[in-house]
């Protein structure tokens, strides 16, 4: 009990050390925390976004739209594949519900071809998780009626939708990006959502605008045929031609051309600036060679018409060509204020997203509500762990004084794993830590009453608190171990402000078996050796 | 030197378990009565777990004209809403029914931000929609029925079948109990909710082992004693350690009744309450328990032929 071995006396103090050293950035203001020299311990909390302020938003992406996507591409290949092979076809059709395209026919003696061919589109799907083959995208069949259905696989339409994600992933990084805000957090939810966690962020709507518009850009020729105003009234549409409306307030009908000029896939950059004449916010645009060529040739053929600029099926000008614009470069104006400008060229920039996302659950905490609940929330602590202290050395005088060191030791090593951690504090959190308070608490409690027993039992002083420790380890590890059963429950199955929650009291709960067991009982030795009492005042 | 001091005397005997004739009725109703709340005042769901649009907003001036604001706002058509004073006087929680799409509730938030303008501060806006709340609802339960079947193992492993069971029931106890509070007070009922319980019961279980761990070294020392003798003997032997540890726990927690703010309110309440209740089902219902369970004495003995002899001896003692 009194001696300890020389490197458990250095471990211990090593430990002890490095949880006060790294937990001190804590309590320095982060603006001078940059003045400090460079080996100085830097890292700080993070602080959840409940604390902090920011937006958390959950957007899950819409399957039904990427798989009719989908199977478009696949009528188009099977027609391309028919074709090519000058095969005869009818009732080419898709079946959005039963995920599969169908195709009849003509002449049965081409149907064994048209299976051999159409099969050559289903490929195999190459890396799920385990780098595995999990089979093709699609399921090729000869039907009933004498052709062929092409259906969709599981794994097919999982493939599909996890390449979405990915995609959208990188489309809504580069968006949030341009934002400016520092660190946000983009990360794939389970099989079809993504949840963004952007901090500090002010203009949530706008951050919202910017994330979920679709940012499909395209070029077509208004129809100078027909008259748009009559055609929105009548809504007789021309055959080959749309009719699509401008973002304006009243939005003002456009009849265009089905075919696409060219589309913002071709985008190579897109900036915001002025107009040289007019001095308005413009957007200015590249696109790649081949975009410019088509550009090029479409202005040549159109000079004097007026074409469409659409982005998410709204036009957003429609000015007339008054030369070929060959240099692959133009500008979109459109009455625009700077941000507005600004957000359209990010759009550009950043691709459009593979299907429309929609939220289904936001969050958002101003930030001076998040100040608040610091403020309330440390005070709070603060006003606890003072009650506690005083509570400890009223009930157990100099063993308390044990306990309370313990204490703060327990405090500063939560601090300092969550500062190297990069784990995040919330407010529930703070709560967390505050239990940990008592439970750590309860370990020393249960030691002193242990020790109190063996010294009613009649053992003298230092045998006394030797089985006081060693008798209430079991029960301290017991008792622990089943708390924390709950708490992994709790880090596992929750999210956000809870998950903070279950990792704040995981680390507590741990460094309080280290500071309430093995630093207590160090301190509790140290004065055995120096004072050699004749009794334990306990 | 200040030895500290001693609230509950060594020598205190107080008959916890004789009584537990009138503590069974308690613990019964403290069970039964809760569910009856449940199902006839029901819970104030919160959003996580009803769908819905939460806004709290601060106005400039204090305190709030919620007249005004509910003119501003009733004209909308937002289907339908609550207005009402949260914490402070000049902060206004907004609550929306949850809308059967994501997009409408979207659509609602940016007409209310709309009608009421720059003149308010927007402090929090939470929008759950229909198919995240059903989610939060089923992963609650799960939770909870995880980590009590975690714990029943665990108890069962280091202890014995008795005392599995003796736990989980004694934190059913727990957790309808604190569920009434819930409904009692009107308390919204949401994910931090969750967590509240799912902590009650990891603390409270702490305490149920703490006395198990106790009520084993018993049953190894008092071969003899009668049960009843004997669990009344490991819970005043523990009765200074438990007043103890729940009090400091206790006054860790209360400030944050006071000022942690609004946002914890609810959980600092639960946990107050569950501090208070899994303390009370430790001693007078997970104790009890096992002497309509039955613990083997002969299963904590140290040799195959002293629990022989124990088990004779505990024949004759239920016999006397």
């Amino acid at each position: 009990m009194l001696h300890f071995q020389r490197w458990k006396v250095i471990l211990v103090f090593g430990i002890v050390f490095a949880g006060i050293i790294f937990s001190i950035p804590n309590l320095i203001p982060t603006s001078k925390l940059k003045d400090l020299p460079s080996w100085v311990p830097h890292k700080q909390v993070n602080l959840g976004l409940d604390l902090q302020g920011g937006a958390h938003l959950l957007y899950q992406i819409d399957e039904k739209e990427l798989v009719s996507d989908w199977l478009g591409n696949i009528r188009g290949d099977v027609r391309e594949t028919l074709r090519s092979n000058r095969i005869g076809y009818t009732d080419l059709a898709q079946n959005v519900a039963g995920r599969s395209v169908s195709v009849r026919v003509r002449k049965p003696a081409d149907l064994d071809k048209a299976f051999t061919e159409l099969k050559k589109l289903s490929l195999p799907i190459g890396n799920d998780v385990f780098g595995g083959f999990s089979g093709n995208n699609l399921d090729v069949t000869r039907n009933d009626s004498g052709g062929v259905t092409l259906t969709a696989t599981e794994p097919g339409v999982n493939d599909r939708i996890s390449s979405a994600i990915q995609t959208s992933i990188e489309t809504i990084r580069r968006r949030v990006d341009a934002f400016g805000t520092t660190e946000p957090s983009i990360q794939r939810e389970g099989r079809n959502r993504i949840l963004v966690q952007v901090p500090g962020v002010s203009d949530v709507q706008r951050l919202k605008n910017l994330i979920g518009e679709t940012g499909k850009l395209e070029f077509k020729m208004v129809d100078p045929s027909a008259d748009a105003a009559e055609v929105a009234s009548s809504k007789q549409v021309p055959p080959g031609t749309e009719l699509v409306y401008s973002s304006d307030e009243p939005p003002i009908p456009y009849v265009l051309k089905d075919q696409v000029l060219v589309s913002g896939e071709s985008l190579v950059g897109s900036q915001p600036g002025f107009d040289s004449q007019t001095g308005e916010p413009v957007v200015t645009f590249r696109f790649d060679s081949a975009g410019a060529k088509r550009f090029g040739r479409a202005t040549q053929d159109n000079v004097g018409l007026p074409f469409a600029i659409v982005l998410d099926n709204k036009v957003v000008s429609a000015p007339v060509i008054r030369e070929p614009i060959l240099g692959g470069t133009g500008q979109i104006s459109g009455s625009f204020s700077v941000q507005e400008a600004n957000d359209l060229s990010v759009l550009l920039r950043s691709g459009a997203l593979p299907a429309k996302l929609t939220v289904i659950e936001e969050r958002t905490v101003g930030a001076s509500l998040g100040a608040d609940s610091i403020e309330s929330g440390k005070k709070a602590a603060i006003a606890g762990l003072l009650l506690v202290i005083v509570f400890m050395f009223a009930a157990y005088g100099l063993f308390g004084l044990f306990a309370n060191v313990a204490l703060f030791v327990n405090i500063a090593i939560i601090f300092a794993v969550l500062s190297l951690m990069g784990a995040t504090l919330t407010l529930p959190g703070i709560a967390g830590i505050v239990l940990v308070i008592g439970i750590a608490v309860d370990a020393n409690v249960l030691i002193n009453e242990r020790i109190r027993e063996e010294i009613r039992s009649g053992k003298s002083p230092i045998a006394s608190v030797e089985s006081g420790y060693s008798r209430a380890l079991t029960t301290i590890i017991d008792s622990n171990v089943t708390t924390l059963i709950a708490v992994l429950v709790l880090f596992l199955l929750g999210s956000g402000p809870v998950r903070g929650f279950a990792v704040t009291l995981t680390i507590g709960i741990l460094a309080s078996m280290f500071t309430a067991v093995t630093v207590t009982r160090m301190m509790v030795a140290y004065w055995l050796r120096r004072a050699r009492p004749k009794v334990i005042p306990i | 030197m200040f030895r500290g001091i001693t609230l509950v005397p060594a020598d205190t005997k107080i008959d916890f378990v004789g009584q537990r004739a009138i503590t069974w009725l308690v613990s019964a109703l403290l069970t039964v009565v809760p569910l009856i709340l449940v199902a006839t005042i029901g819970l104030n769901m919160g959003i996580d777990f009803s769908g819905g649009t939460l806004i709290e907003i601060q106005t400039k001036k204090s305190p709030a004209n919620l007249a005004e604001i509910r003119g501003k706002i009733s004209g909308l058509g937002l289907g339908e809403v609550q207005i009402q004073e949260f914490g402070a006087p000049n902060a206004v929680l907004i609550r929306i029914a949850s809308a059967p799409k994501e997009e409408e509730q979207q659509a609602s938030v940016a007409k209310v931000k709309e009608a009421l303008g720059d003149t308010v501060e927007y402090r929090r806006t939470e929008i759950v929609g229909p198919t995240i709340s059903s989610e939060l609802i089923a992963g609650g339960t799960i939770a909870v029925v995880v980590a009590m079947l975690g714990i029943m193992i665990y108890v069962w492993l280091r202890f014995e079948w008795q005392f599995a069971v003796a736990a989980v029931a004694s934190l059913v106890h727990d957790i309808t109990a604190t569920i009434g509070l819930y409904a009692v007070l009107q308390l919204e009922f949401n994910v931090s909710s969750i967590a509240a319980i799912l902590t009650i019961i990891g603390y409270s279980l702490n305490d149920k082992v703490v006395i198990f761990d106790r009520i084993r070294e018993n049953l190894r020392k008092y071969r003899r004693m009668p049960l009843v003798q004997l669990l009344d003997r490991s819970i005043n032997e523990m009765l200074s350690r438990a007043v103890l540890t729940h009090v400091t726990t206790f006054l860790a927690m209360l400030p944050f009744l006071f000022f942690g703010g609004e946002a914890i309110y609810g959980f600092a309440v639960a946990m107050c309450f569950g501090i208070v209740i899994g303390a009370y089902s430790s001693i007078f219902v997970a104790s009890p328990m096992q002497l309509i369970l039955g613990v083997r004495r002969d299963a904590f003995s140290v040799s195959g032929e002293a629990s022989k002899a124990a088990k004779e001896r505990a024949g004759a003692a239920a016999r006397a």
